[in-house]
């Protein structure tokens, strides 16, 4: 294992040279990605790794991409979707316009899902998707609409069990190893990178998904990071979280009201 | 004197796969509500989202039981188990967290994990328990608990249901005791309730 100093050190060279803020990152997680990132590049010490950073810009994307975890699927928590189908899309569909942010949405299986969602609603074309990410590289896949076939029997599964009727294949092509998502749900999209740590509200959404990407963080930067998305969101409109997120004890706690379901689902009632 | 009898140990953490439910379930059951220590508990499980697990042991026990949620406080007489398609961590001595990280030795959560980060933080003062399984799982981790000067315990694998997890660990690191399942209550009592010697 690292020493904290050492992640200190490494954490300040981000910052100071490149302007990757992580400091208010979870500990022990990020612990844990150093030494992956030690194993899987073979460094023999922590020095050595500090030497590349500080002398090779081009390994920044790399070490951005490998500090951070990415690990995603389609429909990931199908009764958090069968909540969105039932007790989300109703509401939203009283509205003329559709504004949704995925805030680190990784290679894009999220907002797919959600896309899919709104089309069997028949709202997908009067939605648009904002799909962010801090990692440039994830996000170049959700413009392919590209995904391991290798995944699409449990991704499948998950769909049935959110309440899809379809044939889930009737949504991708299948190219040698792929699953190549139409283009309608891609056209309904808008892709950009944003770091929640120092980049700021740029529109006002009906309903904002966060998964999975606060318990990296620690519990000061979950607060700074809800009152974004607070301010990102209009009244009556609705946050998703993880599974095992909650905005309980946070500074907006009082302004949320959880759906009656146990899903992760707030509403904003002022 | 009253000082001197406080046991140094007051983490327990307790792993298993394949068999390990039942030996689980006879423990939390024999377990006393006032123990003075924190049980953490990382069963390997189909990644069903509801909590039938923590119902199960519930039912069976005294102590509070919580199947964890990012930043939970870490409080002592309750029972804390790793959510499933989750690792848990330690993220300081007050606090847990998790990790959706790539699963280690097929899984997630991954036994190994938990215990790498319950020895780093609580060193001393934990007891690693690793039980019945058919899977690698854990082993490193129990080495690691008793490197930084922690207790560590394998289930027999003459009598686990599956040897082959408590083995590994046998083999890998000399653990302090091996001790039969149903043994298991008593030798953690003996270890955790303060005795005047
Ligand atoms: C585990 S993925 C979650 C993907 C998806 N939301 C889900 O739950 O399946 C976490 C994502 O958060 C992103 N992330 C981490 N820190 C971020 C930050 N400061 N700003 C934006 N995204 C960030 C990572 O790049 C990663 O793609």
């Amino acid at each position: 294992m690292i020493r904290e100093e050492e992640l200190d050190l490494l954490l300040n060279e981000l910052y100071q040279r490149y302007g990757y803020d992580f400091t208010n990152y979870a500990r022990a997680s990020l612990k844990r990605r150093v030494n992956r990132l030690l194993t899987i590049d073979r460094f023999t010490s922590f020095a050595e790794l500090f030497y590349r950073v500080k002398h090779d810009p081009d390994y920044l994307t790399h070490l951005v991409e490998e500090l951070t975890v990415n690990v995603t699927e389609m429909f990931r928590d199908p009764a958090l979707f069968k909540a969105i189908r039932e007790q989300v899309l109703p509401v939203l569909a009283t509205h003329p316009f559709i504004r949704i942010w995925h805030a680190g949405c990784s290679t894009g299986e999220e907002v797919y899902s959600m896309a899919i969602l709104l089309e069997e609603a028949n709202l997908l074309h009067k939605s648009l998707l904002y799909a962010t990410d801090l990692n440039p590289s994830v996000i170049e896949n959700i413009k392919k609409g590209l995904f391991p076939l290798s995944q699409m029997k449990q991704y499948s599964e998950n769909y049935i069990l959110s309440g899809g009727k379809k044939e889930f294949s009737s949504y991708y092509m299948t190219r040698y190893e792929w699953a190549k998502f139409d283009d309608r749900f891609k056209s309904k999209m808008i892709v950009a990178t944003h770091n929640l740590v120092s980049d700021r509200s740029f529109n006002e959404f009906q309903l904002i998904f966060c998964r999975n990407v606060l318990i990296y963080f620690d519990k000061e930067l979950q607060d700074k990071v809800l009152t974004l998305f607070d301010n990102s969101l209009e009244r009556l409109g609705f946050i998703v979280l993880g599974s095992k997120e909650n905005l309980r004890f946070s500074g907006i706690a009082d302004s949320y009201a959880q759906m009656e379901n146990k899903e992760k689902i707030w509403r904003k009632m002022r | 004197m009253a000082q001197n009898a406080i046991t140094p140990y007051q983490y327990v953490v307790l792993g298993g796969s394949a068999g390990s439910l039942e030996v689980i379930l006879n423990l939390v059951e024999r377990l006393p509500e006032h123990l003075n220590a924190v049980i953490i508990i990382v069963i390997h499980r189909k990644n069903d989202k509801d909590s039938i697990l923590q119902e199960l042991i519930a039912n069976r026990t005294r102590l509070s039981v919580r199947e964890v949620e990012d930043k939970d406080p870490i409080q002592f007489n309750t029972i804390y188990l790793a959510p499933p398609d989750y690792h848990l961590l330690i993220e300081n001595k007050e606090l847990f967290s998790l990790d959706s990280s790539e699963k280690i030795h097929y899984s997630r959560p991954s036994i190994d994990v938990t215990f790498e980060s319950v020895a780093e933080v609580f060193g001393k003062s934990v007891i690693g328990v690793l039980l019945s399984g058919a899977n690698a799982d854990g082993a490193a981790g129990l080495a690691q608990i008793k490197r930084s000067g922690g207790y560590t315990i394998a289930q027999n694998p003459a009598t686990a249901e599956v040897a082959y997890m408590p083995q590994q660990a046998i083999n890998l690191t000399e653990v302090n005791d091996i001790v039969n399942a149903d043994e298991l209550a008593d030798v953690l009592k003996q270890l955790l309730i303060p005795h005047i010697s």
